[in-house]
């Protein structure tokens, strides 16, 4: 193969602060589109599975929750097949987030399937202003304990504190938490795709 | 079927995260190195965006705006190619595009800018790339800003651009610059960038031959999305 021809990547910038206006436009107060790009949610009332609720934050070194980010979802459905091979109805497997004013990120989804044997997780992209590069990182579920050894992306973090910044917590029935740490002592593991 | 990885991201392609000139970066940029991973069907898979979705007139945004005019300002052509870093095309891949008018001013909440919005312009499109990952956006080319970082940061003129390949793991936002403008080395959004090479890659250029006369002028910039790792590609149907 010929190493020569391959092209370097386009370099990443940041979303910016006004992103909304391009990827979520109800976000900046306008409505350009006859269909939307994304949904808010990667399901609807129909798509089997066990529907939940997800409630993110994303917090800065500081601790304070970010007002101007936008997190994105994607998921297989409640079979591990993604879209477009998947038969559930009403499912895409994205999602486009945005704060509420407290800065806090709603979900409501299915409970995602298992892939490649991988224990069932949530795929998220994170932009912001003052992220020069999207931040990949991923959700589990405390109840799948019994898989983690097996995960790949799991098993590869030997502390378990930082294994832990992956793994949502349960709020009920059906409810779950989740923050994310952009710095500091618990600092969410992010991943190099 | 499991799918071939992608070709590793090179951090020297990117702006670093922790870049305490773009003052931002200072309380938001992680610290800890990113855990490697193999892809995995999570991110070799991705959303598939149709055309029954996306509106002809949506990658207009002379006109898209729902105003009775048209926008202040310079009127320019703004294409290129989406290929992967095997230089084979991207098609099918959604841009989404957003930016300043003519005056700097975001139609956003949060644009505290003093210069004037304009009833004619949104500041937003989308495209599909069409089989030969060529794509084309209708626009005027944004103004400068000031912004508040240090007591005097002004972005150079530029146009936020959002990409989706095949595969999440492609996931790209960058910021298309324009050749010649004097603020470009001086904004450190910019010089989060080590690498002048990396950073003339996010300059469009001048096109003259795509300019039509009396009516836009025309600038070119393409779009390298990561590619696959392994030599599959060779027998694949289309790009990636």
């Amino acid at each position: 193969m010929d190493h020569s021809a391959v092209l370097p990547e386009t370099p990443s910038q940041t979303a910016g602060p006004y992103l909304h206006i391009g990827l979520a436009p109800e976000g900046a107060g306008i409505r350009p589109w006859s269909a939307p790009t994304a949904a808010a949610s990667p399901i609807g009332p129909a798509t089997p599975g066990r529907h939940l609720r997800l409630l993110l934050e994303l917090l800065d070194g500081q601790g304070a929750p970010l007002h101007d980010a936008l997190i994105e979802i994607w998921q297989a459905d409640a079979t591990g097949r993604h879209a477009p091979k998947t038969n559930a109805p009403e499912f895409t497997g994205f999602a486009r987030l945005l704060p509420d004013p407290a800065g806090a990120f709603t979900l409501q989804t299915i409970r995602p399937g298992t892939v490649e044997g991988q224990a069932p997780h949530l795929t998220l992209w994170i932009i912001a202003r003052g992220l020069n590069l999207g931040l990949h990182t991923r959700v589990y579920f405390p109840e799948d304990a019994a898989l983690f050894g097996d995960d790949p992306v799991l098993s590869r973090i030997e502390r378990p504190e930082r294994r832990a910044t992956l793994i949502a917590g349960a709020m009920g029935q059906d409810a779950y938490r989740h923050r994310i740490h952009l710095q500091g002592d618990r600092e969410t593991v992010f991943l190099d795709i | 079927m499991s799918e071939p990885p992608l070709l590793p991201r090179d951090p020297a392609a990117h702006p670093v995260a922790h870049y305490p000139p773009y003052r931002t970066t200072i309380a938001r940029s992680p610290r800890q190195p990113r855990l490697a991973l193999p892809p995995t069907a999570s991110e070799l898979t991705g959303p598939v965006f149709g055309s029954d979705q996306i509106a002809p007139e949506d990658d207009d945004l002379l006109r898209n705006h729902g105003g009775a005019g048209l926008p202040l300002g310079e009127p320019i052509l703004l294409h290129g190619r989406v290929m992967d870093q095997w230089q084979r095309p991207v098609p099918g891949a959604l841009i989404e595009l957003w930016q300043a008018n003519a005056s700097g001013r975001y139609r956003h909440r949060n644009d505290g800018y003093g210069a004037p919005l304009d009833p004619n312009f949104t500041g937003c499109g989308r495209v599909l790339t069409g089989e030969d990952g060529a794509y084309a956006f209708r626009t005027i080319r944004p103004g400068a800003y000031p912004w508040p970082n240090s007591e005097n940061s002004w972005r150079p003129a530029h146009i936020h651009l959002s990409l989706f390949g095949a595969a999440f793991g492609q996931r790209l936002i960058t910021q298309v610059y324009f050749e010649g403008d004097p603020l470009i080395p001086l904004c450190p959004i910019v010089n989060a960038i080590a690498d002048p090479v990396a950073i003339d890659r996010l300059v469009a250029r001048l096109d003259m031959d795509r300019a039509m006369p009396f009516e836009t002028l025309a600038w070119r910039f393409d779009i390298v999305l990561r590619g696959r790792s392994q030599s599959w590609f060779e027998t694949a149907p289309e790009g990636l």
